[in-house]
């Protein structure tokens, strides 16, 4: 057996070792030496055994060995040992363990030692990792560590009480009763602000608080200028609770909470830290509007700041009031446009989400104008949140349909791929809506396809709007766009590419088959081609249309008219009926009968007419639906 | 609501300072959201290597690991120049480099990220005092040091003592007290001795 190696010599081989198989090798000897002194009686080494074991178990190999040990060592009266041995624990151990509830006899016991520094390895030990039976069951010690025994121990008592409430709630009720006294040391108050279900009053804090903002200079607890900045931080923090939803203690504590706002000194991080706390608290408790307009500055203060933490929590906490006290932010919606050009991606993504919340009528022009820049800029993870507040801003506040579509159409140049599945619908839905404008719509597109097929969402919408208003593509005059010469090879070409273009989806692809079934009368030798396809969705409309060419030619003009405009959720007789159609038409893919028991279902669902003579007129309207079905991707 | 009862008496005597307070009774969805708490603080090299991780939640090994991993992964992730605070599931994480050592701690929604900069800043400055200048192979060498330390300034997640000295004062007793409590078993050799830091 290999004589226990020291602590550091044992770190030093570690970090020597060149390999990860030669670090394994040096970590598994060292763990054999360990496991075997472990088993070994009292040799005056453990405390060093135990913490190689730590070490090695921070590096990430297995230590569940050790769990014992630790147990063993908490257990010995040597302080050396249970300080390892209590450090191992809370490594170790956690209330997941079994083993964990074993200490607790120990730590009972330590927690009545007479000397406090094992009293207090106790109470750390219990606040790191003490599980709820074990806090049930050291409840009462804890409770009477913090009616009477040294400050020292009584802080920690009551910190470990803040644990055990927390995993318990009902030993709250238990601590509440115990009276407090606290003193101060040589200079300065004593840290006692953990104490917080205790009465501590607004008035108490207030003259706590006074005292730190305007009392001297204590070296000891001053960071940067500020006396104690943590303890400020933790009153403002129990004002906070205390003043939500109560006028009475928000009153008391107005004038204080305006004093420290004014008072700071905001040139390090540790004073903002202060007033970003009291600009928490203002916001969230019942302050007066005078109170309210000096926290919202202090937040444009902060914006303006050149640290870029500072400005990060400016924007989160506009975000939260931005529905509150809208207008207050309003006013510093150009530095936090101007935000949305920082370096770093999560000021990006806050000031995004505060952007779109500041949209309104007023300024959509002009925040659209920065959003759209900002999305073609902006990181891929962005994308997507950017594309769907433009549109949701789009749709509430859009000047004019023209620029709505403008907009929309940009979005989907700069972003398509990031867009969500329901924009195409929305769109088609919309430009439908518009019927002066399918002029201008239509040439927007075919130009936008002409010169990019790879984003889907567009390509799709192209292609619909082609197939519906080609017509008017070809007549060529708009007057808002240059007259283009468009003919209909052109437009087919068109077509065609997107059809056999590698970079469209099926979905893309049945768009385009449908915008060219509409387009042409002639062009049955592309629909027979997808027949055969591999894919099943545009193997089925192929035949469909072949076999509206073969049998049903004389309703193909009919069948293949304009839509009419779409309503946004209409809940028509129809509703029932595509849906079943649709399961219907699930059933046997790619045959040439399909397109006849189509037709038999349709007169079932209808009433059990006879299948000829059909009247053109309901079977128009019912395949009509069908096929704004399919075209629009969308079920009403 | 938050009853108050009003039993108590407060006397203000510069440089002493005594409150007396009576009980009350806060509602109990309060309890938790009450005090800053941080979830866990992490330590790591550059190269990802954990110097130092305190947990303050029950999470079992496996967990640890994977959240370590992660976090580690994302915080080496970011450029110098990005912000200190970043969103992580759904607990936000306060971040600082101190030459080779990264400091991580993660906080709940509710808490003060700036104050937990200051938290991190203290933790430093305590390891600094103590080991005198210190550097990423005291931490290494003397974890156990290390631990003892923010065992003393923070208690179950929270900042218990905010003087420095009182910190230091206390670590420095406690070691002493090993020490004692050392010499007064049976002698040990001088190389044991060396191998107790």
């Amino acid at each position: 057996m290999s004589p226990s190696v020291p602590l550091q010599e044992m770190i030093r081989a570690i970090r020597s070792a060149r390999t990860q198989c030669e670090e394994r090798g040096v970590i598994q000897r060292e763990c054999a030496a360990i496991r075997a002194q472990f088993r070994q009686a009292d040799n005056g080494g453990r405390s060093h055994n135990l913490a190689k074991l730590l070490y090695v178990h921070m590096l990430g190999y297995p230590a569940h060995f050790g769990q014992m040990e630790c147990v063993r060592m908490i257990a010995s009266p040597r302080y050396s040992e249970k300080r390892v041995g209590y450090l191992g624990a809370m490594m170790l151990l956690d209330e997941k363990q079994d083993a964990s509830l074993l200490i607790t006899n120990s730590i009972k016991n330590d927690l009545s030692n007479s000397n406090q520094y094992i009293q207090s390895l106790a109470l750390c030990t219990l606040a790191c990792m003490g599980s709820a039976e074990m806090c049930r069951d050291l409840a009462p010690e804890i409770d009477r560590l913090l009616r009477a025994s040294n400050s020292y121990i009584k802080k920690k008592a009551a910190l470990c009480a803040v644990h055990i409430v927390r995993k318990v709630h009902d030993l709250g009720e238990l601590f509440t009763k115990a009276a407090l006294n606290s003193s101060c040391c040589e200079y300065y108050f004593q840290f006692i602000s953990y104490c917080f279900w205790f009465s501590f009053t607004v008035p108490d804090l207030v003259q706590i608080m006074k005292g730190l903002v305007i009392s001297g200079y204590s070296p000891d607890h001053d960071v940067a200028g500020i006396s104690d900045p943590f303890l400020q931080v933790r009153i403002l923090r129990l004002l906070r609770i205390l003043g939500r939803n109560n006028e009475a203690a928000s009153d008391a504590m107005n004038d204080l909470l305006a004093q420290v706002a004014t008072n700071t000194d905001s040139t390090k991080t540790v004073g903002n830290a202060v007033l970003y706390e009291t600009v928490l608290t203002v916001l969230d408790i019942k302050s007066e509007s005078g109170l309210r307009v000096l926290a919202v500055n202090i937040l444009g203060r902060f914006l303006l700041n050149n640290d870029r933490n500072i400005r990060y929590i400016a924007m989160t906490s506009l975000q939260k009031i931005v529905g509150t006290d809208h207008n207050a932010v309003q006013r510093h919606r150009g530095t936090i446009v101007d935000c949305l050009k920082d370096q770093d991606a999560s000021v990006k993504r806050r000031a995004l989400e505060l952007s779109l919340a500041l949209v309104s009528a007023s300024n959509i022009r002009s925040m659209m104008k920065e959003l759209l820049s900002f999305l073609s800029s902006c990181p891929p993870e962005l994308r997507s949140q950017t594309a769907s507040g433009i549109f949701n801003a789009a749709e509430r506040y859009a000047p004019s349909q023209r620029w709505h579509i403008d907009t929309i159409l940009h979005v989907l140049t700069t972003a398509g791929g990031d867009v969500r599945d329901e924009t195409v619908p929305n769109l088609i839905q919309l430009i439908t809506n518009t019927s002066e404008l399918h002029c201008y719509t239509v040439h927007k597109l075919y130009r936008a396809l002409l010169s990019d097929i790879s984003q889907q969402p567009l390509v799709q919408v192209a292609c619909w709007c082609i197939g519906e208003y080609g017509d008017l593509l070809l007549t060529g005059e708009c007057q808002e766009t240059e007259p283009v010469q468009v003919t209909e090879d052109y437009v087919l070409d068109v077509l065609e590419t997107v059809l056999q273009s590698h970079m469209s989806s099926p979905s893309t692809r049945g768009f385009a088959l449908t915008a060219t079934m509409k387009l042409s009368t002639r062009i049955r030798s592309i629909v027979s081609i997808y027949g055969s396809c591999i894919d099943v969705e545009l193997q089925q409309r192929a035949v469909e249309y072949n076999a509206l060419f073969k049998k049903y030619d004389h309703m193909r003009a009919a069948v293949l008219e304009r839509m009419p405009v779409i309503e946004k959720n209409s809940q028509g007789h129809t509703n029932g009926e595509t849906i079943k159609e649709s399961q219907t038409v699930k059933v046997k893919p790619g045959e040439p009968q399909q397109p006849a028991n189509q037709v038999q279902d349709l007169l079932d669902l209808l009433g059990g007419l006879e299948p000829t003579p059909i009247t053109p007129g309901l079977t128009f309207t019912y395949t009509h639906n069908e096929l704004q079905k399919q075209e629009t991707g969308r079920d009403f | 609501m938050f009853a108050l009862v009003a039993n108590q008496k407060v006397v203000i005597d510069w440089p002493c300072f005594w409150v007396v307070l009576g009980g009350s009774f806060l509602p109990r969805g309060v309890y938790t959201v009450l005090l800053f708490k941080m979830q866990f603080m992490l330590l790591f090299s550059r190269q990802g290597k954990l110097r130092l991780q305190k947990w303050y939640v029950p999470l079992s090994d496996k967990e640890k690991k994977k959240i370590t991993r992660e976090l580690v992964q994302t915080v080496l992730a970011r450029k110098p120049k990005m912000c200190s605070f970043l969103e992580w599931r759904d607990l936000k994480i306060v971040y600082k480099r101190y030459a080779s050592l990264y400091f991580c701690c993660a906080i709940e929604d509710q808490d003060n990220e700036l104050i937990t900069l200051e938290i991190i800043h203290r933790y430093v400055e305590l390891l600094d005092k103590y080991f005198g200048s210190v550097c990423e192979l005291d931490i290494i060498f003397n974890f156990e040091k290390a631990y003892f330390i923010l065992d003393e300034f923070l208690l179950g997640g929270e900042a218990q003592e905010t003087s420095k000295k009182n910190v230091l004062k206390a670590i420095e007793q406690a070691d002493l007290l090993q020490e004692d409590a050392k010499e007064a078993e049976t002698p040990r050799s001088v190389l044991e001795e060396i191998g107790l830091t």
